[in-house]
């Protein structure tokens, strides 16, 4: 029924990134950067700030040349296709800060059909179509009509979502897609993203998030990968001290579901409002809740 | 099924919701081109001179059927088919040139405040063809007028595009103080051109005051040529790049996920539209605030920021305001004339105040809501 690519996940694809780098004005941003996604993967990329998480995003939907390096979709060279060709394999939800007014959610969303469309032509009816079933697909159907400068930031991230969707992605990348979404909103994204079961490189801050929605993560350091694997294990006490500089342990809330708790490292004073909780680093699996306070899901 | 039921409704269909909408989407368009018909024949026929109607539709068909002129008509002949017809016609053109150069710039830039006037282009090409009026007036024919307005708002663009990239990433309030600028550098290198080769008895002087101000007075049927080519040429190339444009409003790294090649594109843009705006500047000078004002006036009649629906409407509009702005212009103070930008100047700011005063409370103001406004 809902036959196109993107939609099910029926055509995920596996991305293979290797020994990516790039310089910006001189300055190594990406070391050789190696990287497998399965199809139908959402991988976490994580790391503290200015690790290089946007720039490896931008360089796999091609808002950025990388000097060297390969990123494959499905053995297909992405670096290699004309930018319209790579629009057809990769979408994106970039980071833009700025708020747009003036165009309808109908129109933006089927911009997403830009690369399958010659200048000239207008969109048929199956792009109508599909960028109608994309809207449904993330419950903004009735947003259509609206203008995107008059939507709420979880509402206009769905469109965009939506957006990215209608290009038939084989392969997602979302940059950051929860700055400013509040928590519900923040939720009901990554519900969504998951649910499509396209292969999706999502740049993500909040680690707890990480840890409960991604399938693996990847942990970004000054332009390296310094670790990759499902997020339980890569999320340990030992590298969060040594690469985002906390002290932290995976907390149990319920059998088999992992928080991320987290505390600065270097806190003279402690800043837990109840001391007795205050965690000893410990392996994931002897890790318990304390025993006051019950965490809601 | 839900397959079937959404794909055989058409497209313009789901667009609509009302009957006005369904207008402006669809007869908007022929409605202007209507109006500028009708606009261009009052042209004609108004002015200190006064033409009947009849007597303009008779002379204009007997030269483009190849006849002669014949009978009473024959007094007419020389105003109508010499002077206002080309006057009209080069209006008419200019407005359009201007409209779509504004409505492009706004895109590029995001923001409501860009014109070829504000981004200098227009004074870099007033340099231009000032200096090679000055220079070289014995071969001061259109051509090379045009070239020199062409050259000079190249370099404009090119010094105001090289100031912006010198840190990669800087947004649009970079390039209109660029602009702004280049634009007083330019006014004041035409005057220092004037003042320190004016001994032709204030001759440069009219000239300069002439490119600074704006004015259709010049036209005949040779200097229309250049803006003919020039603006028939645009409107294509402007048309086939209006969901790319939609496109760069979403972001540059949204058009560059989306399959579009962004700073190329600018480029292409910048370049032309510099182009555009020499052709025009070269045979009417700074005509203001049309350009700034009218696809901005546009967007908010549609409701849109959809280039491929204001690119028309906004050059259409434009070209109606001029022609009739040019007919003030004459009427005015007739038999002298006013050049043709005050005339714009004073319509247009008020109306541009008016706009900012509501923008404050519509949702849909065109570009931007975090622009420079």
């Amino acid at each position: 029924m809902y036959a196109f690519a993107g939609m099910d996940g029926r055509c995920a694809a596996e991305l293979l990134i290797g020994g990516l780098s790039t310089r910006l004005s001189g300055v190594p941003v990406l070391r050789g950067v190696d990287l497998r996604v399965d199809a139908g993967e959402v991988l976490g990329v994580v790391g503290p700030n200015g690790a290089g998480k946007s720039t490896l995003l931008r360089c796999l939907y091609r808002a950025l040349a990388p000097d060297t390096g390969t990123v494959l979709v499905d053995g297909a060279d992405l670096l290699a296709m004309d930018a319209a060709a790579s629009a057809r394999y990769t979408a994106a939800l970039p980071q833009e800060s700025e708020p747009v007014s003036g165009l309808r959610v109908r129109r933006v969303v089927l911009l997403g059909r830009t690369a399958y469309l010659r200048a000239w032509e207008n969109p048929s009816a199956r792009d109508h179509w599909i960028a109608d079933e994309t809207l449904r697909r993330v419950g903004a159907y009735e947003l259509a009509d609206r203008d995107i400068g008059t939507l709420s930031g979880g509402e206009r991230q769905r469109v965009l979502l939506a957006r990215a969707l209608t290009q038939e992605p084989r392969v997602l990348v979302l940059d950051e897609p929860l700055n400013h979404l509040d928590i519900r909103h923040q939720l009901e994204a990554l519900r969504t993203v998951r649910e499509l079961g396209v292969t999706t490189v999502l740049a993500i801050h909040d680690l707890d998030l990480a840890l409960r929605y991604c399938d693996r993560v990847c942990v970004l350091a000054d332009g390296a990968v310094v670790a990759a694997g499902p997020p339980q294990e890569v999320l340990r006490p030992a590298l969060m001290a040594e690469v985002f500089g906390v002290r932290s342990r995976q907390v149990e809330v319920e059998p088999g579901r992992y928080a991320l708790w987290c505390e600065p490292l270097d806190t003279g004073a402690p800043t837990n409002p109840d001391p007795s909780a205050l965690p000893e680093p410990t392996e994931p699996s002897e890790s318990s809740v304390s025993s006051e306070e019950e965490p809601a899901c | 099924m839900t397959r079937t039921e959404t794909a055989e409704r058409p497209a313009d269909q789901r667009d609509a919701a009302g009957p006005t909408e369904r207008l402006l989407a669809h007869g908007l368009v022929p409605l202007l081109v209507v109006l500028l018909m009708a606009s261009a024949a009052a042209g004609i026929g108004l002015g200190s001179f006064h033409v009947p109607l009849e007597a303009v539709g008779r002379v204009v068909a007997a030269h483009l059927g190849g006849d002669p002129v014949s009978g009473p008509d024959v007094r007419y002949d020389a105003i109508v088919w010499q002077i206002r017809l080309p006057r009209v016609l080069l209006g008419a053109l200019v407005g359009a040139g201007l409209g779509m150069v504004g409505t492009v710039l706004q895109t590029l830039l995001r923001n409501p405040l860009a014109d070829p006037f504000v981004l200098g282009t227009s004074y870099g090409a007033g340099v231009g063809a000032v200096s090679v009026t000055l220079g070289a007036s014995a071969l001061a024919g259109v051509y090379t007028l045009s070239a020199g307005a062409f050259v000079g708002a190249l370099a404009a663009t090119t010094v105001v595009f090289a100031v912006a990239q010198a840190h990669r990433g800087t947004g649009a309030a970079r390039l209109l103080l660029a602009g702004v600028a280049v634009s007083f550098v330019g006014q004041a290198i035409t005057n220092v051109l004037v003042l320190a080769g004016d001994d032709s008895g204030g001759q440069a002087a009219r000239a300069v005051l002439f490119w600074l101000l704006g004015g259709l007075g010049g036209a005949r049927w040779t200097s229309l040529t250049v803006v003919a080519v020039a603006t028939c040429l645009a409107v294509p190339f402007f048309l086939l790049r209006a969901r790319a444009l939609d496109a760069l409003l979403l972001g540059e790294q949204t058009a560059a996920s989306l399959g579009l090649r962004p700073s190329r594109l600018r480029t292409e843009l910048f370049v032309v539209t510099a182009l555009l705006t020499g052709a025009l500047v070269a045979v009417s000078g700074a005509i203001g605030f049309v350009g700034l004002m009218m696809p901005l006036f546009t967007r908010l009649l549609l409701r849109t920021s959809e280039n491929a629906r204001v690119l028309p409407v906004s050059a259409l509009l434009c070209a109606v305001f001029l022609l009739w702005a040019d007919l003030a212009a004459r009427m005015v103070i007739a038999p002298a004339e006013l050049p043709v930008g005050v005339v714009t100047a004073l319509c247009g700011g008020p109306v541009f105040l008016w706009l900012l005063v509501r923008r404050g409370n519509a949702a849909t103001t065109g570009l931007g809501g975090g622009g420079a406004l």
